[in-house]
């Protein structure tokens, strides 16, 4: 098995990458780069033979608990997934190429780089539950160690903290998960487990224990307060590869245990994934269009697109539940295209704000402006990223939107009260959150890109080295082609739909041309991409060649005319903060109890007139610095336990001597 | 066969042809009927062709700071809402390309176009500009949703999500009078009231600093660039009209079989029931004054509202709940 000895000879590489780079220093990092891209490189060939190929691979190695060893396993899933994953990380890796071989480097970055490359692959790859856990704590741990890398800012630290806090809880739930998958036999072994799908009752605490563990590492609200400060806070690079494919990963393992793990599902595992996601998607993109952060701004959108995720899951369960296997497959076949389409106009938006940060140093939108006369290239990349990410056609973010409509629509066909309600209720949400979506980008790339300079970093910027304009020129090629090509996309993941619903979009190739997606019912849903973008095209270019010969073709440049009065400073342009203004009256009134305050001075006084804003994040408030202060107040108590007297400490042993074993006696 | 399939292929590109002919008579109706109404003379019924003819002898003034983007914009969202126009069923359905005309994509082609325009409109960087992207961003998160809704609501009834299909389904179901088809129509004529920038929304023919949201984003705009967007507002309301006829009033659309003969009979019946639309337009526009800004999110909320009722009673009545 060649394709056995690829997969460990990269994953090794990569090991000793992560080994060699922290002995070197300074210039010597640069290695680290091109070995990650190859080695990305051969992974992601690896998982797409398998995955189009069919069949797996399968090793097990002689470490790690003993009589258990280490299972590892490719196949068709963990290999689609594989794909993301490898995909994001040979872009992130060309990007690093174009880094200051001089100034750019350190070994707080480099090192890790590659291990968190290599863990987010072991994750997809682990077979036992040991396994799976171990890796995903190392993809956590390199990850934190990644966003601390900048430890001198207060800012990072706080991210990183509260990350790791995050990233614990989550873990154990995830240990919680498997726990109950093993049962009292413990048989850890994915196999084993498969073949051993646990009572209903067990299988519920273990949905909603995955539910908790995967959906704080991708971002669920309410567990998603950290995504938002630790994914900008690494370099941007890793930014890129937290955002679009850490939280992916997420995703794999909740498709693993909900889907694979866990045995026939019932009806009602669709509507916690479903209620969280709508409720993410929505509030996650009020949230991004309320930020004045570049880097943050696209964090709360990857909350956003995770939230979508998971409601194209449940709706996927729901299906699958109802042994409606072609819904299934539809729904299911959203969820996987959207997690390959927000992987890279993810992480292309994130190397773009990258570029952005490295040309100008900054990243609040209010002190950008006019980069598309700056930085073209990087502004054409970044505008198809936001262009995707808006879910607009002919881009890739739209087939995927696409696909997930027509689940929804099939959602009337969902025999249970709760499921047939949810559908267009989910509908409404997810309606809103496209075009939020749209909204929030023309924002962030109204006030980056266009328009005039705000600062003299902005006046000043230029355009990034050329590897790093290959890394998001690759992938805004790919942004396009995948919505052009979503249907051969459909087909490369149907072995996937098939092991996990069941079904693939049956009616594949049915489409009046070869290249229309189609879903449930090539007469009743069609979306042709390339014919749209064709008559758009002819649309475009008929126009074109009918006012060259039509009209006057004088132009002129002139002052701008602003209606007779154009202000000379830039500071009368919109900013980020007065574009989010209407839409923080409309929604933030009620999700952030937003309230504007103005104290205008009275005639003749000279004091300037102020303005503010009070926003109110009720999940922080609820779910994050209520048990931070009740945890506090309880430790301060307990403090007291530390100044004892040493017969009081007996006093205290024995007593618990006595519970424990009164314990004991009861339970045996 | 091949002779079938050229003629499809041409009465195809005749309803391409015929939207774009339309529009600007479209937008002249509308403004004669307002005109008359307000016991004014008003602009003769050709003067929409007019003044796209002046426009596009004049020269462009492209503001110093304009990149490709505000160049490049006013072609594409012309192309854009051209072929969203040309994809509604107009005077036959079932032609050629009908399949590709599917509603969720519609719905995202003219949001395409919007997003364009609002990017355009913040590109010379004047704070007029902003202000109309930031209100036309602001009312599209509240229209689009509502229209996303409605065209799902008739998908449901329709059981397609292929324009063509749910126009036949309303041609062959004329009496489908329905709690949740009402409550579209009701959302649908909001959400294309606001879309096309038109009275309690949004006053086309005011320059207005505090109340304009259209204009202010393509106030840099002239000559031929402006020319294209006067067109695509033009073809915008054409299209919205004849989605409301082709959804809520499909009776004498020339079937997919019929021949050059009921194309053209079919042809009158759609001219005449658009030019109807554009003088009831004129009559709602000069019985209604405008909004404030922020009055607007309460009147196209409403259509966010009765759409979702809308999808609500449609799953209701659809499909067996135990």
């Amino acid at each position: 098995m060649p394709e056995l000895y690829v997969s460990g000879a990269a994953l090794g590489a990569l090991a000793v990458a992560a080994a060699v780079a922290t002995l070197v220093r300074g210039p010597a990092l640069a290695f680290v780069y091109p070995l990650s891209a190859l080695a990305a490189l051969a992974l992601g060939a690896v998982d797409l033979h398998v995955l189009l190929g069919g069949g797996e691979l399968v090793a097990w190695l002689p470490i790690g608990l003993p009589a258990i060893g280490l299972h590892l396993r490719l196949d068709a899933l963990s290999a689609f997934f594989g794909i993301v994953i490898n995909g994001g990380v040979l872009a992130a890796s060309i990007y690093g190429m174009g880094f200051d071989r001089a100034k750019e480097l350190t070994p707080r970055v480099e090192p890790l780089f590659p291990l968190f490359a290599a863990a987010m692959n072991l994750v997809l790859i682990a077979d036992d539950a040991y396994a799976f856990l171990f890796s995903w704590e190392l993809m956590s741990l390199t990850s934190w160690a990644l966003v601390v890398a900048r430890h001198t800012d207060p800012e990072s630290r706080r991210a990183s903290y509260l990350y790791l806090i995050m990233a614990a809880i989550g873990t154990s739930a995830l240990l919680f998960a498997f726990g109950g998958l093993a049962g009292p036999a413990g048989g850890y072994g994915f196999d084993t487990i498969r073949a051993h799908p646990p009572q209903p009752l067990v299988a519920a605490l273990v949905l909603a224990a995955a539910l908790v563990g995967c959906g704080s590492k991708g971002g669920l609200i309410p567990l998603h307060a950290w995504l938002p400060l630790a994914h900008p806070a690494a370099p941007s690079h890793v930014s890129a590869l937290m955002s679009g494919v850490m939280t992916k990963v997420a995703v794999y393992g909740f498709v693993r245990i909900a889907f694979d793990l866990l045995g026939p599902p019932s009806w009602w595992w669709a509507l916690p994934p479903i209620v969280l996601g709508a409720v993410t998607a929505v509030l996650g993109l009020l949230y991004a269009v309320l930020d004045r952060d570049l880097k943050r701004v696209l964090a709360y959108s990857t909350i956003e697109n995770i939230g979508v995720i998971f409601v194209a899951l449940g709706l996927a369960l729901a299906f699958r539940a109802n042994g409606q296997h072609e819904g299934a497959a539809v729904a299911m076949a959203a969820a996987l295209l959207h997690v390959l389409n927000h992987s890279w106009f993810k992480s292309l938006l994130f190397l773009g704000a990258g570029a952005v940060l490295h040309a100008t140093g900054r990243r609040d939108l209010d002190g950008l402006g006019g980069l598309i006369h700056r930085m073209p290239r990087t502004a054409v990349f970044f505008l198809v990223g936001a262009l995707a990410a808006s879910a607009l056609p002919p881009l890739n973010g739209f087939v995927s939107e696409w696909l997930l409509f027509q689940a929804v629509i099939a959602g009337h066909t969902l025999p249970q009260a709760a499921l047939h309600f949810a559908a267009p209720a989910i509908g409404a949400m997810l309606a809103l959150a496209a075009a939020l979506a749209a909204a929030c980008f023309v924002r962030v790339y109204g006030t980056a890109f266009l328009g005039r300079p705000r600062s003299v970093e902005a006046a000043r910027a230029h355009d990034v080295p050329l590897a790093q304009q290959i890394a998001m020129g690759g992938l805004a090629f790919l942004c396009i082609l995948g919505g052009l090509l979503g249907s051969v996309l459909a087909a490369v993941i149907a072995p996937v739909l098939r092991v996990l619903v069941g079904a693939d979009l049956s009616s594949a190739g049915s489409g009046p041309t070869p290249l229309s997606l189609v879903a449930l019912d090539p007469a009743r849903s069609v979306y042709d991409a390339p014919v749209i973008a064709l008559f758009v095209a002819i649309a475009s270019i008929t126009t074109l060649l009918v006012i060259h010969r039509l009209s006057a073709r004088r132009t002129r440049r002139g002052p701008a005319w602003d209606c007779g009065f154009p202000d000379p400073s830039p500071a009368t342009q919109y900013t980020a903060s007065s574009f989010a203004q209407p839409l923080r009256r409309v929604y933030g009134a009620v999700v952030f109890a937003a309230r504007e305050t103005v104290v205008m001075p009275p005639p003749g006084d000279n004091r300037p007139a102020q303005f503010s804003v009070v926003l109110t994040d009720y999940v922080w408030r609820a779910l994050y610095a209520a048990p931070g202060r009740a945890v506090l107040r309880l430790s301060e108590r307990l403090n007291a336990l530390q100044f004892l007297s040493i017969r009081r400490y007996l006093v205290l042993m024995f007593g618990a001597l006595v519970i424990l074993l009164s314990i004991a006696a009861v339970m045996i | 066969m091949t002779g079938g399939l050229v003629a499809q292929f041409l009465a195809q590109g005749a309803q391409m042809f015929f939207v774009l002919l339309i529009a600007p008579l479209a937008v002249g109706v509308v403004r004669r009927v307002k005109a008359r109404l307000m016991r004014r003379q008003g602009a003769p019924l050709l003067q929409g062709y007019r003044d796209l003819a002046k426009l596009l002898r004049k020269e462009s003034v492209v503001a110093e700071n304009a990149s490709w983007l505000f160049r490049a914009a006013p072609s594409l969202i012309f192309a854009l809402t051209w072929v969203a126009a040309a994809l509604i069923p107009s005077f036959a359905s079932g032609l050629m390309f009908n399949w590709a005309a599917d509603v969720v994509a519609l719905v995202a082609l003219l949001g395409a176009a919007r997003a364009l325009l609002a990017l355009a409109g913040m590109d010379v960087g004047t704070s007029f500009g902003g202000i109309g992207s930031s209100r036309e961003m602001m009312i599209a998160t509240l229209a689009e949703p509502a229209m996303m809704l409605i065209v799902l609501t008739l998908s449901i009834a329709a059981g397609t999500t292929r324009l063509a299909g749910v126009a036949d389904f309303f041609i062959a179901e004329p009496l489908a009078v329905r709690v949740s088809m009402a409550l579209s129509l009701l959302a649908l004529v909001i959400v294309a009231l606001a879309e096309n920038a038109r009275i309690p929304v949004d006053n086309p023919v005011t320059h207005l600093e505090l109340t304009m949201v259209h204009e202010a984003m393509v106030l840099e705009y002239s000559g031929r660039h402006l020319a294209l967007i006067e067109a695509a507002g033009m073809l915008k309301l054409v299209l919205y009209l004849s989605l409301l006829i082709c959804l809520f009033a499909p009776f004498g659309m020339a079937p997919s079989t019929a021949g050059v003969g009921g194309w053209a009979v079919g042809l009158l019946v759609w001219t005449a029931k658009l030019l109807g639309g554009a003088a009831l337009l004129g009559v709602w526009e000069v019985s209604i004054a405008k909004m404030r800004v922020f009055r607007l999110p309460d009147f196209v909320g409403i259509a966010f509202v009765f759409a979702f009722l809308a999808i609500l009673l449609a799953f209701l009545s659809r499909g067996a709940i135990e």
